[in-house]
Formats: C-alpha cells, structure tokens, sequence
C-alpha cells in the first residue's frame, strides 16, 4: 500500500486543508495552496474534503504505485501521464501496481493536486498532515520516499461524477478582495492607485507569500505586531506589496491593507512568476 | 465597568478583529486575556478559534460570516457583560539560559557598544520578570515585554542565516528564544537548553499569554546536564503558578 517517489519535482508536499486550533502557539494553517482544486480532486474520489493530497509545483514528480488504487489530478495542467500515455485531468482513473505517474509540460496553472482514493496516509502532527519545517518530520517530498495510501475500498460509488471542474477561473487576472484593517490609514488617492495599478508577481512567490515586482509609494508606519491571516496584503514602508500566503506566520508588524477573498488565494496559488494582476474591491 | 472601548473590524470572509488602542502594556493585555477567555467559554470551540496580539484578539468562524452585525453585536454583549474581570491563574517559569561565550555570539560587541560589562548585562537581563504577551512569528516564539531599556539594542544589519535552537537574543526592545533552527537578526547573548515547541505533545508549547518569564543563569555544565535530560524528556522546568 504504498507509492515509490521515483522523481521529487520542483517541489512536493503533501498538504490537507490545514491545521487549525495551533495558531495561538505561533503555528501557521498550511494546507494546500489551491483550497479548489484540492477538494475538487477529493470530491471526485468520494474522499472527505480534508483528505490529504499531493501538492505539485511547476514541475511533476514521477511515482511508483505499488497497489491498486483510484487517482485523481485536478488543478495546474502539468501534462500527466501514466505510463507514458496521457491521461485527463478532472477525471477518476483507475492504476494498478507498478504503474508509473509523470508529468511533463506546464499548459496553464502553477500548481496540480494529486488525490488517491482514501487519500495519503502520511503522519499527522498537531492534527493534520500538512508539511511545515518543524512540525512534520519532513519539508517536502524527496526521491526514495514512500508514501503510505489506503487499501483501495470497491464498494464506494462514485456520487461526483457529474461535478464540472471550472477551468475558466485560469483566465481571471483579477484578485477580489476585501478592505484590511489597516486600510483606511492610506489616503484616498492611494486607495484608488491600488485598484487602478496592475502589480506583477516578482520571484519572491513560494508558500509563504507572494510578492510583486512594483512598489507602491507610502508613508505608512508600521503598525504593533498583530494578526494577519493567509489572504492578507500587507505594505511594508520601502513599498512592497506583501499577499500572505498558506505558510504564512500568525502575526506581523507591518499594515494589513487588503484581504484576499478565499477564492482569490486559491487563484493567485495557480500564478507564477511575471503575470500581471489587478485587484476588486468587493 | 468598561475601561477601554475596543472597536470591531470584519477580516476577510470568517474572522473579525477586536482592537484595543496601539499601545503595549500590561492593562490593554490583562483586557485582551480577559476578553478572549470569555469568548473561549462562552463560544462553542470546535465553530471558532480565538488567538490574541498585543493589543488584538481575532476571532476566526468556522464557516463564512452571514451577518457580521449580529456577530459584533453578540460580541459586544459579552464584552460588557463580563463582569469582574476574568483573569486566569499564570505561571512564573525559570528559564535556564547559558550566558557562556560558547553560545553568547554577540554579547562581547553588544557589552562594547552598550558600555555594561558582560556579567552587568546578564544580570540586567536574567534579574527581570519578563510578561508573555503572546506567541507569533514562528510556532513557539514568545513575544515577552520588560526589557532593561539599558539593554536595548538595533537588530543586525545583517541577519544571520542559522540561528541555534534555543538562542536567547535582544533585538531593539525586545527580549526573546528561538524555539527552532531559524535564520534572524538579533543580538544573541545566550543559549537555553529547553524545548519551547514541542509538537509530540497535545498543546505543544509550555508557556502561555499572560505568562511571567525569568532567566536563570547556568554554567555550561549545567547546560550539558540539562540539556541530555531534555532529550531523555525527564527534565521538569521549574515554575510555581499564581492566581491572579
């Protein structure tokens, strides 16, 4: 009951939807990047939605499958295949051991969420499965590793089948969101630059945070170390424009000027380097 | 019976943040403690979960917001309804830190650029009663109020990329202990033998808001004793509690 990590990719975790109740000791959510996709790979495997999948990034893994089972890949299309032939993304397949999984060129999207039916069996720490530096024995996932997965249970029929994943979300340059609780420090002309500006994702973008290339001139002071959520764009006073992602710490010390709705981190998890968004106020 | 008047913000689609005004003290941190623990006993826990700042608590829901007003609302009922203030019993824990050059990197520039000698800085820093204000930036960091304005201190204009578990150090009018491996920018000082996060245990850190913290000095030999009976998990820190 097991799948061989033959290849690790770019970089691979396994993440479910986060750990909460841990946060009051400094420890943050976690949990897959693109809440979506993730579930919708779940959903189509009649798993529970906080069932722990594989987070894929740019570029694919190669696995072993030891067992029979049941997979599903739904998110960034990184051009799976199985045993060398293409298979579809959004939709359940069937492997059977020995089976190779690969992945090859990224069409669209930024991350890919590999389900299995039951889904991975790897440890739970503070009650979920999500990796993070210090809290799960491992980072990421490494060549040589073997993960555990569930004995693959027949009897479960499939009610998801008609569940339509919505690709269009993959054109959407726009990031919703909602005034932070430092918003009103900026002045008006500046709140309006904020919606008027395109901001371009800088290489400073991983699981933590997403950072952009343009600066946004300020005077703003920083504020006493307090909250901050996954979703929160914070300006720091040299002008960067800070989105807080999954990773991110429980507190911080610099203005909470925006909150990214829940579908918008979803949606900016799938973007990279170099794309151009916008941001709506709701 | 309302001493302050904290105000009410909704925060993205399932929290709300309670603020109190920006300052640091022990009063504005007794009300947020306070607050939060009513709010711990009067929610059910599994819909909410609360985690507090310096002067913030947030309230995050297990499910998207319907109506924020009703929410603040209730909120704001609880808050002024509390009556006597809620002050759970603390812990006064004695930290054992080792000041000995093997672990204290910076405290020969710290103690030429602050003009005390090394054991007046120690002294300084192990005599007072530090106040947990709350735990953030990585799981099991004490955010602790009471530094010697003496020992105040700039942070590194360099930050260093590995930072040793357990590294006592002063940046600007903070005091702190990194609870793992870290890169980071302040002045270390000193090195603590025990764990401050521990994830094989059910609440992974000792030490909580509204806590009393107070450094120990201890040789290196007691570092190394100290040290193999954390490992062993036998060593007990030593802490009496006080009901407030």
């Amino acid at each position: 009951m097991l799948v061989r990590v033959i290849k690790p990719g770019f970089y691979t975790t396994i993440q479910d939807l986060g750990r909460y109740g841990y946060q009051d000791y400094g420890v943050p959510v976690s949990g897959a990047m693109d809440h979506y996709s993730a579930q919708f790979a779940n959903a189509l495997l009649n798993n529970n939605e906080n069932d722990a999948v594989m987070e894929i990034t740019m570029t694919g893994p190669t696995l072993e499958f030891y067992y029979h089972t049941l997979i599903c890949i739904s998110g960034a299309d990184l051009s799976p295949k199985l045993n060398d032939l293409n298979i579809k993304l959004n939709s359940v397949i069937a492997v059977k051991p020995n089976d190779i999984l690969s992945f090859g060129k990224m069409n669209y999207g930024f991350r890919s969420y590999l389900a299995v039916s039951g889904g991975f069996q790897t440890e739970i720490k503070l009650r979920s499965r999500s990796m993070y530096n210090n809290i799960t024995s491992k980072l990421k996932i490494d060549a040589n590793n073997h993960l555990m997965i569930n004995e693959f249970n027949q009897t479960k029929t499939n009610k998801h089948a008609a569940l339509k994943y919505d690709s269009e979300r993959f054109g959407s340059n726009i990031l919703e969101v909602y005034k932070g609780p430092d918003f009103e420090l900026l002045i008006t002309v500046q709140q309006d630059q904020l919606f008027n500006k395109k901001f371009t994702i800088s290489n400073l973008n991983n699981r933590m945070a997403y950072q952009f290339t343009e600066l946004f001139d300020n005077n703003l002071k920083p504020i006493i170390t307090a909250p901050v959520l996954p979703g929160t764009v914070q300006l720091t006073p040299s002008g960067n424009l800070i989105v807080l992602m999954r990773d991110c710490q429980t507190t911080g010390g610099y203005p909470r000027i925006l909150q990214l709705k829940e579908s918008s981190i979803n949606l900016l998890s799938q973007k990279m380097t170099g794309q151009a968004l916008q941001f709506k106020l709701l | 019976m309302d001493a302050f008047q904290p105000t009410y913000k909704p925060y993205g689609e399932r929290s709300i943040l309670v603020e109190w005004p920006p300052e640091i003290n022990e009063n504005i941190l007794q009300d947020v403690l306070s607050f939060k623990l009513n709010i711990q006993n009067s929610y059910i826990k599994s819909k909410i979960q609360v985690t507090s700042a310096y002067n913030s608590i947030l309230i995050t829901y297990n499910a998207t917001i319907d109506n924020i007003n009703d929410e603040v609302l209730s909120l704001k009922v609880l808050y002024s309804s509390r009556g006597v203030l809620q002050k759970s019993a603390y812990r006064h824990w004695k930290i054992p830190v080792c000041y000995d050059d093997e672990f204290a990197l910076d405290l020969n520039e710290l103690s030429i650029e602050i003009k005390l000698s090394k054991s007046k800085i120690i002294e300084l820093h192990s005599d007072t009663i530090y106040t947990v204000y709350f735990i953030g930036f990585l799981p099991g960091f004490l955010y602790l109020g009471g530094l010697d304005k003496n020992l105040h201190f700039p942070r590194k204009s360099t930050p260093r990329q590995q930072i040793k578990k357990g590294a006592v150090a002063i940046g600007s009018n903070q005091t702190g202990i990194y609870p793992n491996e870290s890169p980071g920018g302040w002045n270390i000082i000193g090195n603590s033998p025990i764990s401050f996060f521990d994830v094989s245990r059910n609440i992974p850190c000792f030490a909580k808001a509204g806590d009393k913290i107070q450094f120990v000095p201890i040789s290196v030999m007691e570092y190394q004793n100290i040290s193999t009976l954390v490992k062993e998990g036998v060593y007990q820190i030593e802490s009496e509690v006080i009901v407030g």
